[in-house]
């Protein structure tokens, strides 16, 4: 069956190349888009076709790896989870995340972000290192603690809170809402005994008392994340620690053995393929 | 760890200015309904009423609690201002301690005329 075209679109495309631009320039490319199209397939055909050299960062093309953002008709989006239908535009402009030095084109440098985030330990910090190497069972944790964190864990280091965030734009001492969120979601994990060591970077300049709590962060995500919320949260945390109002609990301990009647017929874990360093 | 000790009490500022700032609104405005701080058949502006507010020791500790509130979170709202321009480290250094004297000097300045007050209305007086 024939695929039926629906309208010619203009891709708008931010081109810039350091080392032979002074500045980034515009370039305007007519495609034809078919129904269910994205920005990213719109982005595909226009290399196909008219600009070969044109750079940018993808890669699962379903919202999952984060690679994909891009500023597109003015807002931070996924280019691979934006239907160009939604912008309801005949003309789709793409620009690359601001807030973030270009590498080339539409691809940004999302180096600095991520070296934020590990300095923010974004993992469990535990002492029970012999168990986490060789693990005997999980860490208990109940539904309900589950939830305190879990739609923070959704977040796919894309950036769009990045560069959505005013005070980002402002502010290069800012650590900002990713990495910020990032630090909440496992301050507030109750398998994590991170919180101190973590304080030591929110508790100064570049923490969470730099956020204007405009929310842009939060308005953009792709995922539905609330970076904007776990960054008030972090807040009272932080407060109440310095208060010593903060309750501090140890740890979660690994969760005791099943007891009671043995299940049968459950397949035996696979072995190990890496042996933890002793 | 510096910063947020300041933030906390930058929101400890806001809270007591709200409180006082409450309390200033009901004096001037709610006097006539609930008749606790004027003074009798004065208005809360007139000179009779201020006199006797500045001669209390309650409004004293009033207005130094609110003039040091005020200035702290005034302060420290334009020395984000100005910290947000991304200066380089002598002129924040400048920004923390210019904004620091400055603060402490009008402080200092609005103590003393507070303090100075229940004097200068008692000899306004006559007494």
């Amino acid at each position: 069956m024939a695929e039926t075209i629906a309208r010619t679109v203009t891709f708008h495309v931010r081109r810039f190349e350091p080392g032979r631009d002074r500045e980034p320039r515009w370039e305007d490319h007519r495609i034809e888009v078919l129904p269910g199209m994205t920005v990213l397939d719109g982005l595909w055909k226009v290399k196909e076709l008219s600009a070969p050299s044109l750079a940018w960062r993808s890669s699962c093309r379903m919202g999952i790896c984060g690679s994909c953002g891009m500023l597109i008709n003015g807002r931070p989006r996924l280019a691979c989870n934006t239907q160009i239908s939604e912008l309801a535009s005949d003309v789709v402009a793409v620009a690359p995340l601001p807030n973030f030095a270009i590498v080339k084109d539409l691809v940004p440098d999302l180096a600095p972000m991520f070296e934020t985030h590990r300095e923010l330990l974004p993992y469990l910090v535990r002492d029970d290192t012999a168990e986490q190497d060789d693990p005997t069972r999980e860490y208990w944790q109940s539904p309900h603690e589950l939830e305190q964190y879990l739609q923070f864990s959704y977040c796919i280091k894309c950036g769009c809170c990045m560069a959505a965030c005013p005070t980002v734009a402002t502010d290069p001492q800012y650590a900002g809402p990713m990495p910020l969120g990032q630090a909440h979601r496992y301050n507030s994990d109750t398998r994590d005994g991170g919180f101190s060591a973590r304080r030591q970077v929110l508790a100064g300049g570049s923490g969470p008392w730099r956020c204007h709590f405009a929310g842009e962060c939060s308005q953009v995500c792709p995922k539905g994340v609330d970076p904007a919320k776990a960054i008030q949260l972090m807040k009272r945390e932080l407060v109440l620690d310095l208060l010593r109002l903060r309750r501090r609990k140890a740890p979660a301990a690994v969760a005791e053995a099943p007891h009671g009647t043995p299940r049968e017929g459950i397949a035996a874990p696979p072995a190990r393929t890496v042996t933890p360093e002793a | 760890m510096r910063d947020r000790t300041l933030w906390t009490w930058h929101i400890g500022a806001g809270v007591v200015i709200l409180v006082l700032l409450g309390l200033h609104m009901a004096i001037m405005h709610l006097d006539q309904s609930l008749g606790i701080f004027g003074t009798p058949g004065a208005e809360p502006v007139e000179w009779e009423s201020v006199v006797a507010r500045a001669g209390s020791l309650f409004f004293t500790v009033t207005y130094v609690l609110l003039l040091g509130a005020a200035l702290y979170h005034g302060f420290y709202g334009l020395r984000n201002i100005l910290l947000e321009l991304n200066p380089g480290p002598g002129i924040r250094r400048l920004v923390n301690v210019g904004l620091t004297v400055i603060g402490l000097g009008l402080f200092a300045f609005g103590t003393w005329a507070a303090l100075a007050a229940p004097g200068a209305a008692s000899m306004a007086m006559g007494g």
